[in-house]
């Protein structure tokens, strides 16, 4: 009987946290609908945001934006895919090391990604390969090193949800498949990668988001020349002039990839297990 | 000819070692493994079937030396516990999972597979989802694709623990029809006596990595 009422009263608890999770979800509506209030006491309407995103700049960097962090979402596929699997299978000295390894650049402060690529390529491993991207007139300075930046903040965050996608495949179905008559490969290929399809679709986009964000690295790499501008360090130099409508804009075009990518992350990810 | 034969296998797994198992199953026998839980069961059937390493000693199946080949080429059915469904395939393509790797067609597959399907009874599950189905039913699939390749050899890793007595008993006699009218040599896991005694010809018992007894099960017609 005493069980009846402790379920139909709402407990403290259950209180505190909900409401808890209101004052959040209410912060977030606060700070998107500023933007749109922003832009509302300005008198920016739907044509006039739709006039300051089409100057050439802003598109150029639009277009940068989308063009890089597609780059590096291919990338960090390529490189998640093999590397997660590995982490979520395999068993061997040193794997608690490469674990953390791997899990470095999501604890690094950006700007610290940005100073030690450039400590990289001026004077480290990397000089060689500066050189021979010049020798093909290539330059660090250009989306190659937007690439660059966009791909170790994002890298991580790919590896980590592929790994965990990897890790929802039961083992014991690889080996069904194998004796079955499957190569590992094969085994891999036909049950594996169908099965965690979800959680990797899942982790790319959220690798993309966190691509197209990326804005310290960037500064310190790249620069903010007017041909390595993306929609980030577009919208500093818009606010940095004074241009607040403009670099609102553009916020708010942020705000809808992420919600975008968002969408995307929970309807592809396995039950339970959205990033 | 024997169906299995196991010389001196070690197995390591962590701390975990099965050690020095000599057995020898003569073709065409049933022969039921029991132990309790952490017995080594299941690593030597994963040994068995090629999916985990051997340490020292020498697997054959029908006489042949496999304990350095791919479990691919061993031809070995294999059941596990749970059933082991793949569960982004239908039943029709459970069954007929790899059937292009060993040559088939399309329409040869699809041939094996409704035959599997009439002989295990399972006809009317052939486009269901593996998810709508009932444990019974999955171990049936489950059995049908592990005969699908034409097995020298079949391994039933617990196949029945996790059913209620009614599939438990229809399994069971399945198992023991599939067995004779195609004249494998099967492994069984169990844990339960009366179900060794019906379907085993010999009964071996392992206990903490050691095969310590074999015995007559069942009387053999």
């Amino acid at each position: 009987m005493g069980h009846e009422v402790g379920l139909s009263r709402p407990s403290p608890l259950r209180i505190i946290c909900a409401g808890f999770l209101c004052l959040f979800a209410l912060l977030i509506v606060c700070l998107v609908g500023a933007d749109i209030s922003y832009l509302g006491v300005k008198k920016v309407g739907l044509y006039k945001a739709i006039e300051l995103l089409g100057q050439e700049r802003i598109l150029f960097a639009l277009r940068m934006s989308v063009v890089t962090s597609l780059t590096t979402l291919i990338l960090v596929m390529i490189t998640a895919v093999p590397v997660g699997y590995a982490l979520s299978r395999f068993r061997f000295p040193g794997i608690a090391l490469l674990n953390t390894l791997v899990d470095v650049p999501i604890v690094l402060p950006p700007v610290v990604i940005g100073i030690s690529l450039l400590a990289l390529f001026s004077f480290g491993v990397g000089e060689p390969i500066r050189r021979a991207l010049a020798s093909a007139n290539l330059s660090l300075v250009s989306g190659v090193g937007i690439v660059m930046c966009q791909y170790l903040m994002a890298v991580s965050y790919g590896i980590r949800s592929v790994k965990t996608a990897f890790q929802g495949v039961d083992p014991v179905l690889e080996n069904v498949a194998r004796v079955l008559g499957c190569s590992e490969w094969q085994a891999f290929w036909r049950v594996t990668l169908p099965l965690a399809r979800n959680g990797l679709i899942a982790g790319g986009v959220m690798a993309w988001a966190r691509a197209i964000g990326v804005f310290g690295p960037l500064m310190v790499f790249v620069g903010t020349g007017p041909h390595v501008l993306v929609m980030p360090t577009t919208l500093w130099l818009e606010l940095s002039i004074g241009n607040i409508e403009t670099a609102i804009v553009i916020a708010l075009i942020m705000l809808a990839f992420a919600g975008v990518a968002l969408t995307l992350v929970h309807w592809f990810s396995p039950e339970g297990t959205a990033v | 000819m024997n169906g299995l034969e196991l010389c001196g296998v070690t197995i390591r797994a962590g701390a975990f070692v099965v050690d020095n198992i000599n057995l020898v199953v003569p073709a065409g026998e049933y022969f039921i493994l029991m132990g309790h839980t952490g017995a080594g069961k299941s690593l030597l059937m994963k040994a068995v079937c090629g999916v985990q390493p051997v340490a020292r000693g020498q697997i054959l199946i029908a006489d042949r030396d496999v304990t350095q080949l791919d479990p691919r080429v061993r031809r070995i059915g294999y059941v596990p516990q749970d059933s082991g469904l793949f569960p982004h395939l239908n039943v029709r393509q459970n069954i007929g999972f790899a059937l292009d790797l060993i040559g088939l067609d399309a329409r040869q597959a699809a041939a094996r597979v409704e035959a599997l399907a009439v002989e295990i009874g399972i006809v009317a599950l052939l486009k269901r989802r593996v998810i709508s189905l009932s444990g019974g039913e999955r171990q049936k699939v489950s059995l049908a694709r592990a005969l699908a390749r034409e097995p020298r050899l079949l391994l039933l890793d617990e196949p029945v623990s996790a059913l209620d007595e009614a599939a438990r008993d229809e399994i069971c006699a399945l198992l023991q029809r599939v067995h004779q009218e195609h004249h494998l040599t099967a492994i069984h896991i169990c844990h339960n006596r009366a179900e060794a005694a019906r379907l085993g010809n010999r009964v071996g018992l392992m206990n903490n990595g050691r095969l310590v007894s074999v015995e007559a099960g069942r009387v053999v017609a």
